[in-house]
């Protein structure tokens, strides 16, 4: 995954809340392989009808071309699939703006690049207010934390440790490998401290 | 003054980084069918698996429950796994093992989950095993990797919420209705960044299975984390499980684990309590099980909110096909489900079975038990013909109709009472409309065919 610090692009309103990982990507699709992508997948039930026909007014359907999503309270929350993030990613997204996010999402955004800014809630409301369906001009900076969308200039919060990595695209398995001696000692002290915490019939050390 | 969270955090941390996150050693990890992403991204960089003996696999979320697998991609998802898990040398509860079962329900049952154990799995319900006096908690794929790779995840210490219930439960009120009950309250998201501890003497009186009930629904309230501190039913509910501590282990084990309970006067930073002589049965009427109200309600009515709030509420009546104003009670339902990591358990069929005994249900329906342990055990107690008899069917374990992976689904505009935890859109199948409940709940709804208060139907000496 690689780093970045500003992004310029489209951004559409999703009007809803707790918009849940179960509708970002639907169990029935999570036995496909990354490697065909998973963009199409996106808010799928909701993006098309029973008919397997596009909803016309969908935001996602009106700007297909949107990189930064505009939600309310408790998105991604739920289960922690994180194919989920990969729908959103594949699409094309770079940053959800939200009041406030799961958990687990947030952190799986994080591992792939994609921002979960947290603004406050009342600004949410005029921004969406302001937005209603249309596509808007959007320049995050990852960096200062500003976001500027519309005639609107928005701060985001965002832990410091997930700024880093978004920033640097670190990959942790990478970074850990650095600890690896702290790891062996760890290791070793639990198994002689607590032996209890290693399963009964795995040996222990 | 330490809280329950600190000092399982502090038994964990090997480093911590000046930016706040902290390396976590992993004691269990527990991989499924969908962790192939993870396994995947370890193969794409050629590593291997650091601790083959601490990961265990297991066959749950596509796992039929009634015959072959229901398709070629099903089928290949479990082969993956058991593929998987046989290359790295982990051992695999697959289909044809007698101790198959849901992640949340065989961890503790075979003696996997302890106190005192960081314990992750690419599943968000991970937090059931916090009922142990465990730090348990769900992680994506990505993280999924990672300990695969070095045993070990980086996480920042969330904030700490205490959850205080005191007081006696009513006869037909269980860990279930607690559950949504604070969910209710505080919100779907009311516990995000925090790692819930739920302390009382209500909990204290909780069983296991009721202690991990609560906890599994943690992550519905937003918690990341659920936990209980351990105490002598969880000492109990541990002694003689396979893969647990014996003998001088087992007792200096204890003797650690007694440790393990915040100190009287650790701070939180948020605190919480309820009366559990309020908490009445509970269902939900929408589509996120913050959506919760005693059986007793009628379905809210989108007029007299204002803002994003009613439209949420309208938008969620339209796709549940209810209308405002209307007893909970008149809604009829197509099907009920029982089962899943929330409510498979064998105390959970027993609680179901005793509503069903010597009555028929109105509806279909599937029960599937927790695990292969659960089915047996059940089976031994004639619970299996219970259920039978009363018309529903009786099927093997798995997550089914929990998720709808594995064929095992609810049609679109179909109505069904579950035992489960998520009554998102979509969730037991395209268009499905999910109320979630206790199983002694969902038994009366299956007599009636109604959402149904279960307490006039219980004998006086069934006290759930
Ligand atoms: S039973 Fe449902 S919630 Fe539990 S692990 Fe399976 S799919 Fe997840």
């Amino acid at each position: 995954m690689s780093g970045w610090t500003r992004h310029t692009g489209k951004a559409v309103a999703l009007d809803l809340e707790s918009v849940d990982t179960d509708q970002l990507l639907t169990a029935r699709f999570m036995t496909t392989p990354r490697a065909e992508g998973y963009g199409r997948y996106l808010l799928y039930d909701l993006r098309y009808n029973s008919a397997e026909q596009p909803v016309p007014d969908f935001p996602l359907n009106r700007v297909p071309d949107a990189s930064v999503l505009v939600a309310r309270r408790n998105f991604g929350g739920g289960s922690s699939r994180e194919a989920a993030v990969y729908a959103l990613v594949d699409f094309g997204i770079r940053t959800v703006i939200a009041p406030s996010f799961g958990d687990i999402f947030a952190s799986n955004a994080v591992n792939n690049g994609l921002l979960p800014a947290r603004v406050d809630e009342a600004e949410i409301d005029a921004l969406i207010d302001e937005l209603r369906g249309d596509a808007a001009h959007v320049t995050v900076e990852l960096e200062h934390g500003e976001i500027e969308i519309g005639s609107r200039k928005l701060a985001f919060t965002l832990d410091t440790a997930w700024r880093q990595k978004l920033i640097n695209g670190w990959d942790d398995i990478d970074l850990t490998g650095h600890h690896h001696p702290a790891i062996a000692r760890y290791r070793a002290r639990r198994a002689k401290a607590q032996p209890w915490a290693f399963p009964a019939g795995k040996a222990a050390g | 003054m330490k809280t329950l969270l600190d000092k399982l955090w502090d038994a964990h941390e090997i480093h911590r980084r000046d930016d706040g996150a902290s390396l976590m050693w992993v004691d269990r990890h527990f991989v499924h069918e969908g962790s192939h992403h993870a396994f995947a991204k370890l193969a794409g960089r050629g590593g291997s698996v650091a601790e083959p003996g601490l990961t265990f696999g297991v066959v749950d979320h596509y796992a039929p429950t009634r015959g072959p697998a229901a398709s070629p991609e099903i089928a290949r998802m479990i082969e993956t796994l058991e593929k998987n898990t046989r290359d790295h040398g982990i051992t695999c509860f697959g289909l044809n093992d007698a101790r198959q079962g849901i992640v949340h329900v065989i961890g503790p049952e075979q003696g996997l989950t302890l106190p005192g154990l960081l314990i992750n799995c690419g599943d968000s319900h991970t937090s059931t095993h916090g009922a142990f006096g465990a730090l348990a908690f769900g992680i994506g794929a990505t993280e999924v990797a990672h300990v695969l790779a070095t045993q070990t995840v980086w996480q920042k210490r969330p904030k700490s919420m205490r959850i205080t219930v005191t007081g006696r439960l009513a006869p037909g009120v269980g860990a279930k209705d607690l559950a949504l009950a604070w969910i209710a309250k505080l919100g779907a998201h009311g516990a995000q960044g925090h790692a819930i501890e739920y302390a009382g003497d209500t909990v204290r009186g909780l069983t296991m299975e009721g202690r991990m009930t609560l906890c599994n629904l943690s992550i519905e309230g937003g918690g990341r984390f659920g936990m209980i501190a351990p105490d002598k039913t969880t000492f109990d509910y541990v002694s003689g499980r396979p893969f647990a501590p014996s003998d001088e282990d087992l007792d200096r084990a204890v003797g650690e684990w007694q440790a393990l309970a915040s100190d009287t006067d650790a701070a939180f930073d948020t605190e919480v309590t309820l009366q559990a002589s309020d908490i009445a049965p509970i269902v939900t009427w929408g589509t996120s099980p913050e959506d919760a109200l005693p059986v007793t309600g009628t379905v809210p009515d989108p007029s007299r909110l204002s803002g994003p709030k009613a439209d949420r509420v309208r938008t969620a009546l339209d796709y549940m096909g209810l209308v405002p104003g209307r007893a909970l009670v008149d809604v009829e339902i197509d099907q009920v489900f029982i089962g899943s990591c929330t409510n498979a358990r064998i105390e959970d069929l027993r609680a179901a079975a005793a509503v069903l005994s010597g009555r028929r249900a109105k509806v279909p329906g599937l029960v599937s038990p927790g695990s292969r342990l659960v089915q047996a055990q059940a089976e031994a107690e004639g619970l299996d013909k219970i259920f039978t008899e009363a018309g529903l069917d009786w099927v093997g374990p798995g997550c089914s109709m929990c998720v709808a992976m594995n064929g095992d689904r609810v049609e679109p505009g179909k109505r069904c009472a579950s035992t489960t935890n998520r009554n998102f859109r979509g969730r037991q199948g395209r268009g499905a409309r999910t109320h979630l409940m206790s199983p002694a709940m969902v038994a009366a709804a299956a007599v009636t065919g109604r959402l149904t208060d279960v307490r006039p139907m219980l004998g006086s000496e069934a006290a759930a």
